[in-house]
């Protein structure tokens, strides 16, 4: 070969790049690895499902193939009153999410008690699953776990569905990838900074709040507020509806781009939404010539734009 | 360019390859320029073409970056690749053929993965947003094949050493390769959180300081030298230059995600790493400037050496911004803010554009032995360029102070809004010009292969810029 008197050089090269790999990739790896998932952590990942991006179940990420969050009022099985308690259902042939297939990256705690205690080992994703967020003792201390309903209480994913009304099932799953899909993380960030923005935008994001989710769109670029706690800053439907179909409607100064179109054809009745006749109603309210705005039309409940309120209210 | 694809190879003319990535990179040029002037208009009137999901801002925005960086970026520097390589070996390229075919699949490869990430189709992960079977695709039909025509051309040199451009076009190949196939390691294994987070960051990081930073310096190596007639000032300072990238600029990753809960140890490593990128950056810049040594008039009245030189000038505010800026002391200001934006295009529209631009100029008039069709053209390119380039850096770093200013003051966002909505504006416009300045560049150069008057052999084409 023609590079023999750069045999030194190569080496060097080889070493070079090596070297610089195994403190940029393996030595973070071990130190990352090593760290135990908070409740908020589990919380996501059970709630988003296996990955908000590109994946074989939603290629053109329609939200599909995500888990269900329901709140659970009555007990499925007996039907009695119980502490209301949020389940996180996955529907047979929903993908797990990396926090059930591989428990490792929860932290050695977190990882015994959901299978000792939870029986998260037991669950196959071809019969589904509801999972729950709770918390047991380990080795003297308390952690969250997730517990697996569908093996600890008999609670499969229909009779939760069955008995839970739609006003208590929130599509996060699916709305995290809308999240992903329509870029809104181009311009709010999903991380407040450790320094100057506790006051405005809340805590910044512990180290165990993202074990499990992925992709995690921290966004780098930031030209809207931070979201990371918008649902307790504002957990108004009714504002999120008008801002997001267009959001001139709450904040004249806004330059955020119009949702209106993840309503979808027909509103919460059925009936067509005639989006041309709307835009006329609100070009003569923004001129002036008419008091009120058009109404905003209610969604459907399997709406695109439920699914996203859905993932934005959730984010406490 | 399709009859070639099925040709023999030695029926292909030389410079074949070299061409049609030239051309291409001006065209993606354009695309890129558009959308992002388009994604300006948005940002500036929110509601000039609203409400529709394939114009939707959120759909575009990673449309520009990508078109821009694997549009033009790359291909300008697959261009200078197939005509460089082979010219600093005094060889042949190894492959005409492999040429036009990695041109063709690049083509064809990126039109398939913008459109699907148009609508919608991505992996979520800023810099590497298409799914990963259309990066594996990538990789091995058009980084692969791009590297062995590279590899083998140099090895098949004949000459005694490889000049400096070689090297780093040689490596630089190679690290992209890794850098693609290990930043995607999440998306195939589905990897989360936080490693997630650092791996995308990893690779967007590598990308600039592995690909885009080292080639569009390597093609300063070779214009500057060649068209001045100066040898390089130093080759030792040229070593420097590359083994200070290889080690300092590939290792500073976590200085992107300084406000994220990461360890510690490796924000501060990252810190120091990223401060000592001003190593290659120091070297690379003295090198170039003394190498003009007695030659500053070309920087005048040559079109190529004005547009080489005003990207290494450009290198100086660059690097003098990306190594302070992300210490923690200065970090905490700018962190998310237009400033970052406004280095970002400083880097790739400023610094390497220029480079790029003065290589495809250059490339495109030796290999198809004809003058530039019009230096006035070419003059109203240039400067639309540089104008309308520090118009959007002037006014995004501006803004970006602005938003630093308002974060610490603890302003309601919206009062942010609308302090930015002048400089909105300004970004726009300044897009715009870059825009039009690429759409004269790219009649330019097309009536510099159909009219050109043809080069005497014996000439170069800068020799007889000026001659009727």
């Amino acid at each position: 070969m023609a590079f023999r008197e750069y045999k030194i050089g190569t080496r060097m090269f080889g070493i070079a790049l090596g070297g610089s790999m195994m403190i940029t990739l393996y030595m973070p790896s071990l130190t990352i690895y090593s760290v135990g998932v908070t409740e908020t952590g589990l919380v996501k990942g059970l709630s988003y499902g296996h990955n908000s991006g590109f994946s074989y179940e939603d290629p053109f990420l329609q939200g599909k193939g995500k888990p269900l969050t329901v709140t659970i009022k009555k007990d499925p099985v007996t039907g009695a009153d119980i502490d209301p308690v949020d389940a996180y259902v996955y529907v047979p042939g929903t993908p797990f999410p990396s926090a059930v297939r591989n428990p490792g990256i929860l932290g050695t705690e977190v990882a015994a008690l959901s299978a000792d205690d939870g029986q998260v080992g037991v669950a196959t994703s071809a019969e589904g699953a509801v999972f729950l967020v709770s918390r047991g003792d380990y080795e003297g201390e308390t952690f969250p776990y997730i517990e697996n309903a569908s093996a600890t209480r008999d609670w499969t994913a229909a009779a939760v569905l069955a008995s839970a009304a739609d006003t208590d099932k929130r599509h996060v799953g699916s709305g995290k990838t809308m999240f992903i899909r329509e870029g809104c993380w181009w311009c709010h960030t999903l991380l407040p900074e450790q320094t100057q923005d506790w006051q405005y935008f809340g805590l910044p994001p512990r180290l165990g709040d993202f074990n499990g989710e992925a992709p995690t769109a921290f966004g780098s670029d930031r030209k809207a507020p931070d979201l990371l706690h918008v649902g307790s800053r504002n957990s108004s439907k009714e504002w999120m509806m008008m801002h997001f179909f267009n959001p001139r409607l709450v904040q004249p100064h806004s330059i955020m781009p119009r949702f209106d179109y993840l309503w979808g054809e027909v509103d919460a009745n059925g009936n067509e939404i005639d989006f041309d006749q709307w835009r006329a109603d609100y070009k003569e309210y923004a001129a002036g010539n008419s008091l009120y705005p058009p109404l905003v039309p209610d969604y459907a409940p399997n709406s695109e734009i439920r699914y996203l309120m859905d993932y934005v209210l959730s984010l406490k | 360019m399709f009859k070639y694809l099925f040709a023999k190879n030695e029926d292909i003319p030389a410079g074949s390859a070299a061409v049609f990535f030239g051309f291409s990179s001006i065209i993606w040029f354009i695309i890129g320029t558009g959308l992002g002037s388009f994604n300006a208009a948005k940002l500036a009137f929110p509601d000039f073409v609203t409400g529709s999901y394939m114009f939707a801002f959120g759909h575009m925005r990673q449309v520009h970056v990508m078109a821009v960086i694997f549009g033009w970026i790359s291909m300008a520097f697959a261009m200078a690749f197939m005509y460089i390589t082979p010219a600093l070996g005094n060889t042949k390229l190894w492959s005409e053929k492999l040429g036009v075919w990695t041109c063709f699949n690049w083509n064809a490869g990126l039109s398939v993965a913008l459109c699907l990430m148009w609508a919608g189709v991505t992996s979520g992960r800023e810099y590497t947003d298409f799914p990963w079977p259309i990066d594996l695709i990538i990789l091995f039909a058009v980084l692969l094949p791009l590297g062995i025509n590279v590899w083998m051309t140099i090895v098949h040199r004949r000459t005694q050493g490889i000049y400096t451009t070689n090297w780093f076009f040689g490596s630089a190949i190679f690290m992209l390769m890794i850098v693609v196939l290990v930043g995607n390691l999440p998306e195939y294994f589905s990897l989360t959180g936080l490693t997630e987070a650092y791996l995308t960051w990893w690779h967007a990081h590598n990308i600039l300081g592995l690909w885009i930073t080292p080639v569009a310096a390597a093609i300063a190596y070779y214009t500057v030298p060649k068209i001045t007639g100066n040898p390089l000032y130093s080759h030792r300072i040229g070593h420097l230059h590359f083994w200070s990238v290889v080690v300092f600029y590939s290792t500073p990753a976590a200085h992107h995600l300084m406000s994220s809960p990461l360890p510690e140890w490796l924000k501060s490593f990252a810190s120091v790493e990223g401060v000592l990128i001003l190593v290659p950056a120091i070297a690379f810049v003295s090198n170039l400037l003394l190498t003009m040594t007695g030659k500053w008039h070309y920087f005048v009245d040559n079109i190529e050496i004005r547009f080489t030189i005003s990207g290494v000038m450009l290198a100086i505010p660059l690097n003098m911004q990306g190594g302070f800026q992300q210490t923690r002391a200065i970090n905490w200001y700018v962190h998310g803010t237009g400033w970052i934006v406004a280095h970002a295009h400083l880097a790739l529209l400023g610094f390497s554009t220029f480079l790029e631009a003065a290589a495809v100029y250059y490339g495109l008039q030796t290999i198809l032995r004809r003058k530039l069709y019009s230096l006035a053209l070419a003059n109203f390119h240039f400067w639309f360029l540089l104008i309308g380039f520090a118009t959007y850096w002037i006014s995004i770093t501006i803004a970006g102070l602005i938003q630093g200013a308002a974060k610490i003051y603890e302003v309601p966002y919206i009062d942010v809004v609308i302090a930015e909505h002048p400089y909105m504006i300004a970004r726009w416009v300044g897009g715009t010009m870059v825009f039009t300045g690429n759409v004269v560049w790219l009649y330019n150069m097309w009536m510099t292969a159909r009219a050109g008057t043809p080069v005497p052999v014996g000439r170069l084409p800068h020799e007889i810029a000026y001659e009727r």
